[in-house]
C-alpha cells in the first residue's frame, strides 16, 4: 500500500530544491506573442509547415488531469495522470528559434505532484526541475527551441514516481520543424496534406489470482501491484492513443489517395517498431530528428524507447490499412494497431487480383499457368 | 493429448468399434439403453415444423472471377428442428468439465445455472454434444449455418454489403463501415439467460453478446448467372461459421476470437453454443449407444 503521505512529502523536499517560479513578466519584449489551444491525439492543432515569421513565443496550457480510463474492449481501468486530460498528451507544433512557453497547471482535484521533462528542451532535467506542481499549483517554463525534430515530453516528478507516472500515461510530443519546412534528403522541400500524432503507450495493470485485471480505489492503492507489474518488464496493454482500438472503425485515421500523411510516432518508455501494413514509409526520420536527411522506402521503422520519430507517407491505394507495432504480437494480443480509411480509386497496375482463391488447377484453363505445368517465360 | 488428436483418435475409436461391433452388439447396446434409468431432462427445447425461409447461404462466393454476393434463396429444411431455448449455460459446461469430457475452461467462469459458457471453441461444443448424447441417450449436434438460421428466424442477419460491380477497396471499405457500426465497448460479460429478448420462435439471446458456434464448414464456391454452382466447393472444416450479430469464420480449436489486428474486422465479442437435439430413430440410438461405450475412453487423462 503507497504511504500517499511519504509521497507528497518528497513531492515538497523537491519543490524545496526548486528555483523560484520563473516571473510571469513579459521578459522577451521584441518578439510576438502568440497562444496556440492544444487539441487531443491523434489530431495536431493548426500550424505552418513553413514560415516567413521571425521567430515567436508560443504559448501552451495544459491542465494535468488524473482520472480513471478504460484501455481495453474489456472495460479494464487505470487511474491515468493525463497531460490535458488525454492519453498521449497533445502534439504541440512550433519552429526552430520559436519559444515554447507553457502554463503547466495541477488542479487541485488532483492528488499528485506532476511536472513536464521535454526532451526538445536543454537544462534542468528539460525542465521538470523547475516544473514540479502540487495539486492547487501552476507553474510556467520556457525553453527554447533549438533543434528541429520531434521529440518526447513526459512526467518524470522523482524516483520510483517517474516509471510510474509515464506508465500512466503521462507522456507526448512536440514537433520542432525547420523554419523553410522539412526536406528531402536533397534539400527539396517535403509538405504532406495531413499530420496525426499516434502515441503509444504500455501498460502494466495487475491480475488477480483469475487472472483478470484489477481495479482499485485511487491511484495510490493501485500502485504497489502495479510497480511489482510494472518491474517484470512485460506490459498487459501496448496501446496506441490511450487505449485497445482508439484508432480503429468509426475511429480510424482517415485519407485520401494521393495524399501526403505525416505520422508523428512517440513512445515515452519502450521501443517500437511502427509498419503500414500494406504500405511504406517514403521518407521517415527514424530518429525524428529533422537535421538528418530522411530515410526512403522504409518498411518498417524503429522507435528507441524515449524518443519520437516522424514517417511521411503518400497513400497510392484506396482500403484498409493496419498501421502496428510490427512485434505483432504486440500488434494483435496487446493492442497496438491502427487502422487508416483511405478513399479513392484502385490502381490495377500496383495490384491486381488475377485470380480470386479457387480450387487449384482451376485457373490453368483460363491461361494462368502452375509451376508444375510450365512456365509463361520460355 | 491435443484436442485435434483427441477428435481424430475418437472418431477413429468410434469407427473401429462400430465395425468391431457389427449388429448382434449394436442390438445389445440398444436393449441397455432401454434398460437404463430414466435419463435427466435435458435443456429446454422447441420444435419448428418445416417451412421455407429466407436464407442467405454461407459461404464465400465468386462469379466469372470476381467476389458475388452470398445468395439469398427461399429455403426449406427436410424435416423440423428441435433446437435449445436458450446457449449453453456455464453450469452445464462445468458438469461437462466434472465429467472430465471437456476441456476446463481458459478464462474461468463460475458455474452459473442462468448465465452462457462462453469462451468455448467447436471442439468444446462438440465435445459437450458428445458427452450429452451419452449422457442422455439422445443425439445433440451442433446445429447447421441453415438450421441456426431458420430456428433465429428475424434475428439471423441476412444482409450483405452489396458486392458485385464494386471496386474492391469501395467493398472493402464499406464492409469495414458495416462492421464498425457494431459497438466494441459494449459490455462483454455474459449476461443472465432472456437478457436479450426472445423471438418469435422462442429461442432466447439470439444476436446478444455471444455468437454460436454452428457446424458448418467453410466452403468457397464459383456460381453461374443463374446462382448454379460451377465446378467443385472448396471445403475447409478446420473453421466453422459462427453466427450471431454477424457472421464469421472461426478455427475450430479458437476459443476467444477477439484481436482484430492486421486483419481488419470485428471479430466475435464471445463464443458459445446452443444445441440441437436429432428425431430419435432406432439408427440414432443405436449410433448414441456406441457413442456412450466409447466415451469413457476418449475422457482427458
Amino acid at each position: 500500500m503507497i504511504n500517499r503521505r511519504k509521497m507528497l512529502i518528497s513531492a515538497a523536499a523537491l519543490s524545496a530544491l526548486m528555483v523560484a517560479a520563473p516571473a510571469l513578466a513579459q521578459d522577451l519584449p521584441g518578439l510576438a506573442r502568440v497562444k496556440v489551444d492544444l487539441v487531443a491525439p491523434p489530431f495536431v492543432h493548426a500550424h505552418e509547415q513553413a514560415t516567413k515569421q521571425a521567430p515567436r513565443v508560443v504559448q501552451f496550457k495544459m491542465d494535468i488531469i488524473e482520472k480513471e480510463m478504460v484501455i481495453d474492449n474489456d472495460g479494464t481501468k487505470i487511474h491515468a495522470m493525463t497531460f490535458n486530460g488525454s492519453v498521449p498528451g497533445p502534439l504541440m507544433v512550433v519552429h526552430e528559434g520559436d519559444y515554447v512557453e507553457l502554463t503547466l497547471r495541477n488542479p487541485d482535484t488532483n492528488t499528485m505532484a506532476h511536472n513536464i521533462d521535454f526532451h526538445s528542451a536543454t537544462g534542468a532535467l528539460g525542465g521538470a526541475e523547475l516544473t514540479l506542481v502540487n495539486p492547487g499549483e501552476q507553474a510556467v517554463l520556457r525553453w527554447k527551441a533549438t533543434r528541429p525534430g520531434v521529440f518526447v515530453y513526459h512526467c518524470a516528478p522523482g524516483g520510483p514516481m517517474i516509471p510510474w507516472h509515464v506508465v500512466s500515461g503521462m507522456s507526448g510530443a512536440v514537433m520542432v520543424l525547420p523554419r523553410d519546412g522539412l526536406k528531402d534528403e536533397a534539400g527539396k522541400p517535403l509538405r504532406y496534406d495531413r499530420i496525426y500524432y499516434v502515441g503509444e503507450n504500455d501498460f502494466y495493470v495487475p491480475r488477480d489470482e483469475n487472472g483478470k485485471f484489477k481495479s482499485y480505489g485511487s491511484a495510490g492503492e493501485s500502485y504497489p501491484e502495479t510497480q511489482e507489474v510494472m518491474r517484470k518488464l512485460i506490459p498487459t496493454h501496448v496501446v496506441f492513443n490511450g487505449r485497445v482500438d482508439s484508432l480503429t472503425g468509426k475511429n480510424a485515421m482517415t485519407a485520401k489517395v494521393g495524399e501526403r500523411v505525416l505520422i508523428v510516432h512517440s513512445q515515452a518508455n519502450r521501443d517500437s517498431r511502427p509498419h503500414i501494413i500494406g504500405g511504406h514509409g517514403d521518407y521517415v526520420w527514424e530518429t525524428g530528428k529533422f537535421n538528418n536527411p530522411p530515410e526512403k522506402d522504409l518498411e518498417t521503422w524503429f522507435i528507441r524507447g524515449g524518443s519520437a520519430g516522424a514517417a511521411l507517407y503518400t497513400f497510392r491505394q484506396p482500403g484498409i490499412y493496419a498501421y502496428v507495432n510490427h512485434n505483432l504480437i504486440e500488434a494483435v494480443e496487446l493492442g497496438a494497431t491502427a487502422h487508416f480509411k483511405v478513399d479513392g480509386t484502385w490502381n490495377d497496375d500496383l495490384m491486381k487480383q488475377v485470380r480470386p482463391p479457387e480450387p487449384i488447377g482451376a485457373g490453368d484453363k483460363l491461361g494462368a499457368l502452375s509451376p508444375a505445368t510450365g512456365s509463361h517465360n520460355h | 493429448m491435443t484436442p485435434v488428436l483427441d477428435t481424430l483418435l475418437d472418431t477413429k475409436l468410434f469407427i473401429t468399434l462400430g465395425l468391431a461391433a457389427g449388429l448382434p452388439v449394436a442390438a445389445g447396446l440398444s436393449i441397455q439403453h432401454q434398460m437404463a434409468a430414466p435419463q435427466e431432462p435435458a435443456a429446454a427445447t422447441v420444435t419448428i415444423a418445416p417451412r421455407d425461409f429466407s436464407y442467405r447461404m454461407a459461404g464465400d462466393f465468386t462469379r466469372a472471377g470476381a467476389v458475388a454476393d452470398a445468395p439469398l434463396t427461399q429455403h426449406r429444411l427436410g424435416k423440423s428442428v428441435t433446437i435449445m431455448k436458450s446457449q449453453v449455460t456455464a453450469a452445464a459446461y462445468d458438469e461437462c468439465v466434472q465429467a472430465r469430457a471437456c476441456r476446463p475452461l481458459t478464462q474461468v467462469q463460475p458455474p452459473r445455472p442462468d448465465v452462457p459458457v462462453v469462451g468455448v471453441s467447436w471442439e468444446d461444443a462438440t465435445a459437450y454434444a458428445r458427452w450429452l448424447s451419452a449422457k442422455t441417450g439422445e443425439v445433440w449436434r451442433l446445429p447447421t449455418s441453415a438450421e441456426w438460421s431458420f430456428a433465429a428466424g428475424s434475428r439471423a442477419r441476412t444482409e450483405t454489403i452489396a458486392a458485385e460491380g464494386r471496386d474492391f477497396s469501395e467493398r472493402w471499405i464499406a464492409k469495414y463501415e458495416q462492421e464498425s457500426e457494431r459497438e466494441r465497448t459494449a459490455d462483454r460479460t455474459p449476461q443472465p439467460i432472456g437478457s436479450f429478448g426472445v423471438n418469435e420462435n422462442g429461442l432466447f439471446d439470439l444476436a446478444g453478446n455471444v455468437w454460436e458456434w454452428t457446424d458448418t464448414c467453410f466452403t468457397r464456391q464459383a456460381l453461374d448467372a443463374q446462382n448454379k454452382p460451377v465446378g467443385p466447393a472448396t471445403v475447409n472444416c478446420g473453421v466453422r461459421l459462427v453466427e450471431g450479430q454477424h457472421r464469421t469464420y472461426v478455427t475450430n480449436f479458437i476459443r476467444d476470437a477477439r484481436g482484430g489486428g492486421c486483419s481488419v474486422g470485428a471479430p466475435p465479442t464471445n463464443l458459445g453454443f446452443r444445441l440441437v437435439r436429432e428425431d430419435t430413430r432406432l439408427i440414432d440410438r443405436l449410433m448414441a449407444g456406441l457413442r456412450r461405450m466409447a466415451a469413457p475412453f476418449s475422457r482427458l487423462a
